[in-house]
């Protein structure tokens, strides 16, 4: 992991490609975070690619649920060589769920991105086959958001004979 | 005729597509297909007997265990949690675990570590037992199942007697694991693992001069480093292309530094390399197993902290503060600092990731697993491309993915 000065440099050097790019730096758990804005996301994730962190571990979606912007996007990013893991986060609003797709950096993004799509409605610009992956192709809804019910499926048997008898007449 | 003077007769055959101008044709390979090792769905597009392309279709067993984990409190988290990746189980407590520890910053007994490492190391062996008697199976040699079935059986008889349960143990604890092991346990495991380094010797004598086995498995749909790095594949497919990446040796967690073990890494990346490299993990995995258990320390088995762990059930009749802590922890569960963590380990599979976000509550705001199967799926395309399809069932065997684990 990167230390937390570390962290700083780090971010420094991505605001170096945009003034904006870098929103907030996380040093929790000697575990460090990067929070870019959703446009800059594919350049920071270069930029980062360049710097070492050639291998994408894991992309997560999250919802921050009450709190804006909801949607988070995750994606881990590891430097084999000198065991150093660092997190590049984005956040988005349900109205506007668009980041760009890192599949063109790493064609591993591929389905991880589906799953983040899937499940929270995330939609990723430029990915080759944004399609749902776990849940049925014609699915309503994201199931993993925070204010999607459990068990909110429509009820098929609904034993309303009493109240309609006689309709198989 | 000798198998040889077929396989050469095959491989007169050109693969560039020239000579054969045959139409396409997608067939549908799954869910249902016995070699796809679960509810597997490949659409494959075939030139003749040549794959062309294959594309998996998954969530036949989604059951949205990370939507239930959110409305569990942590501990009652961890037997869903297990249920992902079936052939694991331990893998996964672990991850969800070491996740839970480190944002609660609770310090894990040095005893604790070394039975999760014992567990862990037993767990992966069952898991290659499982793999390699399968994937014996899907190459046509059926003796190698039921050998690999027998030491998994034994395997499965430890877990009962540790913990209560063949799979799925729910042994692993936050901040521990739940009990220590039985009187008799350790002499029974080393038994097993002598026997096993033996068993395994029976298995390389049975499958390394088969010729069939060799035939379909040396050479066959090989796959380099870089294009596995690029499709984020880990675990012993990456370690059979020549890359030692192991996080036991890279990152170590759960004192894995204190063990002195090899990494088996292959050279060509083939269907061959793979199954050496979960062969010889196997060897492994009993020197790890034997060397925590000679050197395992005294002490208590599950961190001492009241507000994580459960108090011994008999200081319930004497101490009124155990009692509260008690009641506290059974109906709500112990709270988790706000924050957001990912903890990464090394599974049979590969790094299986364990991302938790804690809002500060008794229950998790996002459990989500990276898990390695269904990163690895993946590389099905580019690994089969332009092969036979006899070549692709068994590189999906090689692949060893289980679905359980995809779907979650």
């Amino acid at each position: 992991m990167p230390d937390a000065t570390g962290l700083e440099l780090i971010a420094q050097d991505l605001r170096a490609i945009h003034p904006d790019a870098v929103l907030g730096t996380t040093w929790f758990r000697e575990q460090a975070t990067v929070e870019v804005a959703p446009a800059q996301l594919r350049a920071a994730a270069e930029a980062l690619h360049a710097r070492g962190y050639t291998f994408l571990a894991s992309c997560h979606g999250v919802d921050y649920y009450p709190e804006e912007p909801r949607l988070g996007v995750h994606y881990q990013l590891l430097d084999m060589p000198n065991v150093d893991r660092i997190c590049l986060a984005a956040r988005v609003t349900v109205e506007d769920p668009h980041v760009p797709s890192l599949c063109g950096i790493w064609p591993g993004a591929n389905h991880p991105e589906r799953e983040v799509f899937d499940m929270f409605g995330v939609v990723f610009d430029g990915h080759p086959d944004l399609r749902r992956i776990l849940m049925p192709e014609d699915y309503e809804g994201f199931p993993q958001r925070r204010d999607f019910p459990v068990g909110g499926e429509p009820v098929i048997f609904t034993y309303n004979e009493t109240q309609l008898p006689g309709w198989t007449q | 005729m000798t198998v040889s003077d077929y396989r050469r007769q095959e491989e007169s055959i050109t693969l560039s597509g020239e000579a054969l101008s045959q139409e396409l044709m997608t067939i549908n390979m799954g869910p249902h297909h016995p070699s796809t090792h679960g509810v597997l769905r490949l659409i494959v597009t075939l030139e003749g007997e040549i794959v062309r392309d294959v594309k998996p279709v998954i969530g036949y067993v989604h059951t949205g265990i990370e939507k239930t984990a959110e409305d569990k409190a942590y501990w009652k988290a961890i037997p869903v949690v297990e249920r992902m990746d079936y052939l694991s189980y331990y893998f996964n407590a672990m991850a969800f675990c070491g996740a839970v520890e480190t944002l609660l910053e609770c310090e894990v007994p040095p005893r604790a570590q070394y039975l999760r490492v014992i567990h862990l190391e037993l767990n992966r062996i069952m898991s290659h037992l499982v793999w390699l008697g399968t994937s014996a199976l899907d190459l046509g040699a059926i003796s190698v199942w039921w050998y690999c079935f027998r030491e998994r059986e034994a395997l499965l008889d430890l877990f009962e007697m540790s913990s209560g349960q063949r799979m799925h143990t729910r042994y692993f604890q936050v901040g521990g694991v739940i009990e220590d092991i039985p009187r008799g346990w350790a002499q029974r495991v080393s038994a097993f693992t002598k026997t096993m380094r033996a068993r395994a010797d029976q298995y390389a004598a049975l499958l390394d001069k088969n010729e069939i086995v060799l035939q379909r498995l040396r050479g066959t749909c090989p796959l380099d480093e870089a294009t596995l790095l690029g499709l984020g594949v880990t675990g012993p497919l990456l370690r059979a292309a020549g890359n030692p990446w192991d996080l036991r040796k890279a990152a170590p967690y759960c004192s894995y530094d204190h063990f002195d073990f090899k990494i088996p890494v292959g050279t060509q990346g083939d269907n061959y390399d793979r199954y050496r490299v979960r062969h010889a993990e196997i060897y492994e995995s009993c020197d790890i197993v034997d060397q925590a258990l000679a050197g395992l320390p005294e002490g208590p088995f599950i961190t001492e902290d009241r507000k994580v762990a459960l108090p011994p059930r008999h200081e319930l009749a004497t101490s009124m503060e155990a009692l509260i802590h008690h009641f506290k922890l059974v109906t709500e569960g112990f709270r988790v600092p706000p924050g957001e963590v990912y903890y990464p380990i090394e599974s049979p599979r590969g790094e299986l990731g364990c991302y938790v976000r804690s809002d500060g509550s008794s229950k998790p705001a996002r459990v989500h697993m990276r898990d390695p199967s269904f990163v690895n799926l993946q590389a099905t395309a580019p690994m089969t491309r332009n092969s036979y399809i006899a070549d692709l069932v068994a590189t999906l065997a090689m692949l060893d993915p289980v679905l359980g684990g995809v779907d979650r």
